[in-house]
């Protein structure tokens, strides 16, 4: 029985019978088996998700460089990069890209701080980790959407519990200037992703030998100083893979400025401004030009990353 | 951790408070919200003076024509059957990856990282056109589709995390001990596997759950506008009522789904969340 189950169909090119490491024909049969059996499985998940990205990318990149305004139909046609020129000589693109990458730097900037502390806190749980855990989980969890309403409506000059706080102006109008309206946006990215930061900076923590910090401390390293050269280099990996994922996604960032000001006061994001062009204005050549820049400009910080990520993955394999 | 005195457990103490403060204020805020009454929805207090369940009953008035119930359908149904087909898929492709030996291994995950990357907004107006000449526009198969996006990356991601974990080798001993491959697998591999396909899933669904940007483009109308979106084009009962009270109830009430996931599998999603990423 033991032998023979291994034999039928399916187990044959998964399990790792020891009768089959005969020949060598036997060998290249069931490496080719493993592959057609590894290729059926992974090829269902691979298919959908080039038809769900790459070929609407393609797409985008098709309309890009048409004249495509479902507003005016009959006016459709092949332009080149008209579409690309006219996005890059408009101010409003510079304005948004200059108010996008302001959004990303400060608050994952900020997030990284925070989040540092937060890890470094929960490290040190004496008790009650779960209870932590979850409370941390909520920001995290939930829809940004509703966390951009929470603050909404917490800073909101007419019913906001902000503005009765004490050394905050009664009469404060939070959305009505950029500055302060930026402030609010930022908080709420903020209040929401440092969770995040905080669990990934949290996890890699936990893989750090703690024999290192016992022996720094006996040769008389100081607390800053056992940060700096312990904590901080063997974090790094996990470091830049969070500002990795954070710095991508906060320059996405979209739901929180279309419930707060929509982009007026000078707020709108590069991802607004491709709503408004695309949905808005129905203008889809236009429109479509944006998410192409937008998606290479993700595109290189990604690319930026992954070199940064690559240089430091090896310097932490020298160090183990 | 040996430094366990008085002073350390205060300072621990205090840093939970501030910890939990942090986290809580903006729902406990929307909670107060949520139960003031017309009258003293300005009135700028935390704690409301005068309560009310106007905001969540007046939110289901009208059955399927009322503001939240259809959103709240659309948004359940859109988000687990987004879910049940990704996980699915994802487990297939998380197997041969955690399992088997094959060429193109590391291609699959660094394109599922760079499509996890991916800006919606990139294919969002593509997708607007497609779905209008398909008749896929505000349809619940309109938002599944798009939700996959990030549904399959994140899937697939977080199962290989977990099924590289797994031991195998329990599979061969049990048939060794005589179990058919089909009891190995039910009896063996199953019960290991379970836990992480669960956490899977419990991701993709906060990630569907969360969508705003697609469903904000990809909807028109209540037959699959989910609650985020529904969210933003909500109006008070007349246009002199602003529907402050009612958004944040409903709100209130899209929150509640994660707050008990949060609080009952905590554990599994931190896991979920830091496996893939602190292996690089």
């Amino acid at each position: 029985m033991s032998t023979a189950a291994p034999t039928q169909v399916g187990e044959a090119a998964v399990g790792k019978s020891p009768r089959k490491r005969g020949g060598p024909t036997q060998t290249t049969d069931r490496t080719k088996a493993e592959r057609k059996l590894a290729l059926m499985l992974c090829a269902p998940a691979v298919i959908a998700m080039l038809l769900v990205t790459v070929y609407p990318i393609l797409y985008a990149v098709v309309l890009s460089v048409q004249k495509v305004d479902l507003r005016f139909p009959e006016e459709s046609g092949f332009v080149g990069v008209d579409n690309y020129i006219a996005v890059l000589s408009s101010p409003l693109w510079w304005q948004d890209l200059f108010n996008t990458s302001l959004v990303t730097v400060v608050s994952v900037t900020i997030e990284l701080m925070l989040g540092m502390a937060l890890a470094l806190v929960m490290h040190k749980a004496l008790f009650g980790r779960g209870l932590i855990r979850t409370s941390v989980l909520i920001p995290y969890g939930i829809v940004t959407v509703v966390a951009a309403f929470a603050w909404f409506f917490a800073f909101d000059p007419s019913s906001g519990f902000v503005n009765s706080l004490p050394f905050v102006p009664d009469d404060k109008a939070w959305f009505g200037n950029r500055q302060d309206a930026f402030t609010v946006i930022i908080l709420t990215e903020v209040w929401k992703t440092t969770p995040f930061m905080a669990l990934l900076l949290l996890a890699g923590l936990a893989t750090i030998d703690q024999g290192l910090y016992e022996a720094a401390r006996v040769d008389g390293a100081s607390a800053w100083q056992r940060f700096w050269r312990i904590t901080l280099p063997l974090l790094k990996p996990a470091l830049l893979v969070a500002l990795l994922f954070r710095t991508l996604d906060a320059f996405r960032v979209f739901d929180s400025i279309f419930i707060m000001t929509r982009g007026s006061q000078d707020t709108e994001s590069v991802s607004i401004l491709g709503y408004n062009q695309l949905i808005s204005r129905l203008n889809l050549g236009l429109g479509s030009a944006v998410s192409v820049l937008i998606f290479v400009l993700v595109l290189l910080i990604a690319f930026v990353f992954v070199r940064v990520l690559g240089t430091a993955v090896p310097s932490q394999g020298d160090k183990k | 951790m040996q430094n366990r005195s008085p002073r350390a457990y205060l300072g621990w103490t205090l840093a939970m408070g501030v910890i939990l403060f942090y986290a809580l204020i903006p729902v406990v805020w929307l909670i107060s919200l949520s139960f003031k009454t017309p009258a003293t929805v300005s009135d700028k207090k935390f704690v409301p003076q005068d309560t009310t369940f106007d905001n969540y009953t007046t939110l289901f008035e009208g059955g399927l024509e009322s503001p939240l119930l259809r959103p709240l359908i659309n948004s359940l149904a859109i988000a687990l059957i987004a879910t049940i087909i990704a996980v699915t898929l994802a487990s297939f492709t998380a197997y041969a990856i955690a399992r088997l030996d094959f060429p193109g291994k590391t291609l699959i995950l660094a394109g599922a990282l760079a499509i996890a990357m991916f800006p919606p907004i990139s294919v969002v107006g593509p997708l607007f056109d497609m779905w209008r000449a398909l008749g896929l526009y505000d349809t619940w198969l309109g938002l599944i589709i798009p939700y996959l996006t990030f549904a399959l990356p994140l899937a697939i991601y977080t199962l290989v995390a977990f099924f590289r974990e797994i031991p195998w080798e329990l599979e061969q001993a049990a048939q060794v001990d005589g179990a058919t491959p089909w009891q190995a697998f039910r009896k063996v591999i199953l019960p290991l596997a379970t836990p992480g396909v669960f956490t899977a899933a419990i991701l993709v669904f906060i990630f569907a759950w969360n969508d705003f940007l697609f469903a904000i483009t990809l909807t028109s109308s209540d037959r699959a506008r989910t609650v985020p979106a529904a969210l933003a084009f909500f109006t008070g009962e007349s246009q002199f009522t602003a529907p402050t009270g009612n958004i944040a109830a409903a709100a209130v009430l899209v929150t509640i789904p994660i707050i008990i996931f949060v609080l009952i599998f905590q554990r599994r999603i931190v896991a979920g969340l830091t496996a893939g990423a602190v292996k690089g």
